[in-house]
């Protein structure tokens, strides 16, 4: 028996993977704080790669754990470049209030 | 069977943990939690090069930039605020764009039936644990570095860009960190030339 079937159906996954990503996209609606702002953005990046990895296991292709490996990465570049951002705001403002961050409104 | 619920609970938990906490540790604290559990459900879907992977990028490295810019900031002056509730101005617009997704979802489910039974007819491979399995780091590996060693090498190259952009924006000799000194000494500048140009 080389591979066994799931122990719960496929749907299971998805909707763990839909509710994960609405509590990150609440996340990033709701808090002002960046720092969670960014941790929710993690919480969206990893319900996007649980589908990746759910739908490879259902199909049995590689490319899933391939495209979630790569979203991994990104998402690495992304928090560093994203606290990089909140250091150098909060280095010169002294305050990491996303809604006072409005330089770029016109 | 059981199993995946109860990590489906500790998933869900943690993440409204995350999203509720009033301090940026203890969403750190509760997103390792989410991280460990997320990985035991990789293990679950046999992907387990990426459960390991998640462990270590996740639970590791990018945590532990979190810690550090938080241990960094929290030094500082102010403490963080939360700032005002916006549940109530934005419910309505939230519940109407969750409605939409799941509406969405429900017709992207009802469009490929196959997608959502469950996967009783796999075809035949190396058994599960073996060197050479479905998800195993060979079996991974191989993919990687033959037929996507293209996608490999470019996000090799958007770490490298992602690693100068960081040094260019936070470190030592950043180029242009406006002070607060310096922004109230424009703004004071700002208001006398205002306050002239209507003398005149």
């Amino acid at each position: 028996m080389p591979y066994q079937a799931l122990a719960v159906p496929v749907l299971n996954y998805i909707g763990l993977s839909a509710v994960i990503f609405l509590i990150g996209v609440a996340g990033v609606v709701l808090r002002r704080n960046p720092l969670i702002m960014l941790m929710s953005i993690e919480l969206m990046w990893n319900a996007a790669n649980l589908l990746f990895l759910t739908f490879a296991r259902t199909s049995l292709n590689n490319a899933g754990h391939i495209f979630a490996f790569l979203v991994i990465t990104v998402a690495a570049a992304e928090a560093a470049i994203g606290l990089a951002i909140v250091v150098v705001v909060f280095r010169s403002r002294e305050n990491v209030d996303v809604d006072e961050i409005a330089l770029l409104r016109g | 069977m059981i199993a995946f619920y109860v990590l489906a609970a500790v998933l869900i938990v943690s993440a409204v943990w995350v999203v509720r906490a009033s301090k940026p540790v203890y969403s750190v604290v509760a997103l390792l939690l989410h991280f460990a559990a997320l990985a035991i459900v990789y293990f679950t879907l046999s992907a387990e090069f990426i459960a390991i992977i998640q462990i270590i990028v996740y639970g590791g490295a990018i945590l532990m930039l979190f810690v550090f810019v938080i241990a960094l900031l929290s030094s500082g002056v102010a403490p963080f605020q939360s700032g005002p509730n916006r549940l109530p101005r934005i419910a309505v617009p939230a519940l109407t764009s969750v409605a939409i997704m799941l509406l969405f979802i429900a017709y992207a489910i009802g469009r490929v039936p196959a997608v959502t039974a469950p996967s009783t007819q796999l075809p035949l491979g190396a058994a599960v644990g073996t060197a050479n399995a479905f998800g195993s780091v060979s079996d991974f590996g191989r993919a990687l570095f033959t037929t996507n060693l293209l996608p490999f090498e470019i996000t090799a190259f958007i770490l490298m860009v992602a690693v100068i952009g960081v040094v260019l924006l936070a470190g030592d000799a950043a180029p242009y960190v406006p002070t607060r000194r310096r922004a109230r000494a424009v703004e004071r500048e700002m208001r006398e030339a205002v306050l002239r140009a209507g003398e005149e």
